[in-house]
């Protein structure tokens, strides 16, 4: 996991990552940039697969502990993240029924 | 490693794959309204099938503790997603600290399991990971207090301010290019957390309300970029990918919010967004002001054919989206063309001002951005603005001595009345005198939003007050 050409592999990833981030976010709607925020909050706690495996390998009691407090702290990012974020998007109605979306004015 | 245990590897790898793939999907089908629903179910999927693959990772002996923790998360993170539209800003700083704190106590942990044995560029991407997650930490718990009025909104600055942050982040700094040469150095590891929790404190205090769309996006993007520094120290794509996709945003709305402020990107990454100080703001004396009651607004707006309303945060402090929604009804059974014009920091976060009109029943078509409806005031008979002040404010344009000179503006004083709902004429939050209010074209209605809005309805005939 540690040699160098791993660590390349993932500043691949991580840069490639960034330039679909940008291109997709640049897209999103400003009408929803506060769902926006809470969805990629919700998703950002897919952290919670590394503080999983530190609970459940339980090496130390210390890697523990703070696994514990690290799941807890990221699963209520996921279920309050989602839920947040349906609520919101369940309030956004068009006034016509078979309405274009108001998101073409930001699509390039 | 045995064949057996490879082949379940692939598994939880593929698993991953997948989740990485909806994440984006998720992100992607965020451009509409009309898909952004689609976007939760293929998020929550792949969030779903990520933990699974998790709990298949051979190391695992401890479920019952895990599982003990993911009930826990859920019992908080189910009010936590059932706040009221309102406190939404103050719900996601707080749902950034809890990332944060996730991903620095997962850095910490790792950094006690693995020290000495720590290669030098993972001792630099794990440093980088806990003084990004600490400073995130304190700094939106301090965003969250701020906007839940529990702390001082009032920013609070002292002489030599930026001296003294960048001398605490510098120290934290020197702790980690200490621990790169020597990971073996365990005791300064909660020194250098320490700097990073008191430097996001500093970081916050001297940033007013109005500013706060700005510093939330800000600490999003912090967020997720040590959530990424995290996916590196764990090898993990899948954390890389998403800690990568959550940055990005974070840095992309954070620039579009000091843009709608006219404030340098430089001048947002490095946090230096103290609060605009004017003291010229009180030396105005009472210029004239033409003002008009209910019936005589009623009277003009039913006239009208074309209103444009303004909400400004002031609207939902004095809650009167609902009797906005009235407004709209009654104008628009008339006849009357309303739409209503969204400035980019109108709120306490990117894109409140949507979601509180959205709770209002106002269908989203007629929410039309700052770029799209400026063009739009010149042709426009009544614009009517409600709670907002600094982003009417044309002293923007025109005024090269005004704090916010060259900060874009809603152009409402193009229009061929100009109402303005507002309590009294003391000068907004930042201080800064509107001189739309002396217009000859503008009309002051004097009172509270919710009441006076709700007197125009009653003359309108609308409503069920």
């Amino acid at each position: 996991m540690n040699t160098s050409s791993n660590l390349i592999d993932a500043l691949f990833i991580f840069v490639l990552a960034c330039f679909i981030g940008f291109e997709v976010i640049r897209r999103v709607s400003p009408l929803l940039h506060t769902p926006l925020m809470s969805l990629t909050n919700a998703l950002d706690a897919i952290a919670v697969v590394g503080a999983i495996v530190l609970v459940g390998e339980h090496k130390s009691t210390l890697s523990a502990v703070f696994g514990f407090i690290a799941v807890v702290a990221a699963t209520s990012n996921i279920v309050g993240g989602f839920f947040i974020t349906d609520r919101m998007l369940k309030m956004f109605k068009s006034s016509r029924p078979a309405a274009k979306p108001a998101a073409d004015s930001v699509a390039k | 490693m045995t064949a057996e245990f490879a082949g379940g590897q692939v598994v939880i790898e593929l698993l991953y794959l997948i989740a990485s793939v909806l994440f984006i999907f998720s992100l992607k089908w965020m451009s509409s309204p009309t898909t952004a629903r689609h976007g939760i179910w293929a998020g929550e999927i792949g969030m779903v099938l990520a933990i699974c693959g998790t709990l298949l990772h051979h190391g695992i002996v401890d479920y019952k503790l895990i599982g003990i923790a993911l009930v826990l998360g859920t019992i908080i993170g189910v009010p936590l997603g059932n706040v009221a539209m309102t406190a939404v800003p103050q719900r996601t700083a707080l749902s950034h600290a809890f990332g944060a704190l996730c991903v620095t106590l997962v850095g910490s942990a790792e950094f006690y399991l693995r020290s000495p044995g720590i290669s030098r560029f993972m001792m630099a991407v794990l440093s980088l990971e806990v003084i990004l997650g600490g400073l995130t930490v304190t700094g939106s718990l301090m965003a969250a207090g701020k906007l839940q009025e529990i702390l001082p909104q009032r920013p609070l600055t002292y002489k030599g301010q930026n001296l003294v942050n960048f001398a605490l982040l510098a120290g934290a700094v020197v702790i980690a290019i200490t621990l790169v040469r020597n990971p073996g150095a365990q005791s300064l590891f909660p020194f250098m957390i320490l700097i990073a929790l008191a430097f996001g404190v500093l970081l916050i205090i001297p940033i007013g309300g109005a500013d706060m769309p700005t510093v939330i996006s800000l600490l999003n993007g912090y967020a997720g970029l040590s959530a990424a520094a995290m996916g590196f120290v764990l090898g993990s794509k899948l954390l890389i990918i998403a800690g990568a996709l959550d940055g990005s945003s974070g840095l992309i709305l954070s620039i579009i919010m000091s843009k709608a402020m006219n404030r340098s990107f430089t001048n947002v990454l490095f946090g230096a967004f103290g609060q605009v100080q004017t003291s010229h703001a009180a030396a105005e004396e009472a210029k004239p002001v033409r003002s008009a009651t209910p019936e005589e607004a009623a009277a003009i707006l039913s006239a009208a054919n074309r209103v444009i309303v303004v909400p400004g945060y002031g609207m939902a402090v004095a809650q009167a989206q609902h009797k906005v929604r009235e407004l709209y009804d009654a104008l628009t059974k008339r006849g009357v063309d309303v739409r209503f014009a969204i400035h980019p920091v109108a709120g306490r976060m990117p894109g409140h001002m949507n979601v509180l009109l959205a709770e209002a029943d106002i269908p989203y078509d007629r929410l039309i951005e700052m770029d799209e409806i400026n063009g739009d005031f010149p042709q426009t008979d009544v614009a009517l603005v409600i709670g907002a002040n600094d982003v009417t404010n044309p002293a923007a344009r025109s005024d090269a001595t005004s704090p916010i000179y060259g900060m874009p503006i809603l152009d409402v004083d193009k229009s061929h009345t100009v109402m303005v709902i507002k309590r009294s004429m003391n000068p907004g939050f930042a201080g800064i005198d509107n001189p739309l209010y002396y217009l000859d074209n503008t009309l002051m209605l004097f009172g509270d939003a919710k009441a006076f809005v709700g007197g125009i309805v009653r003359e309108l005939g609308g409503g069920h007050s």
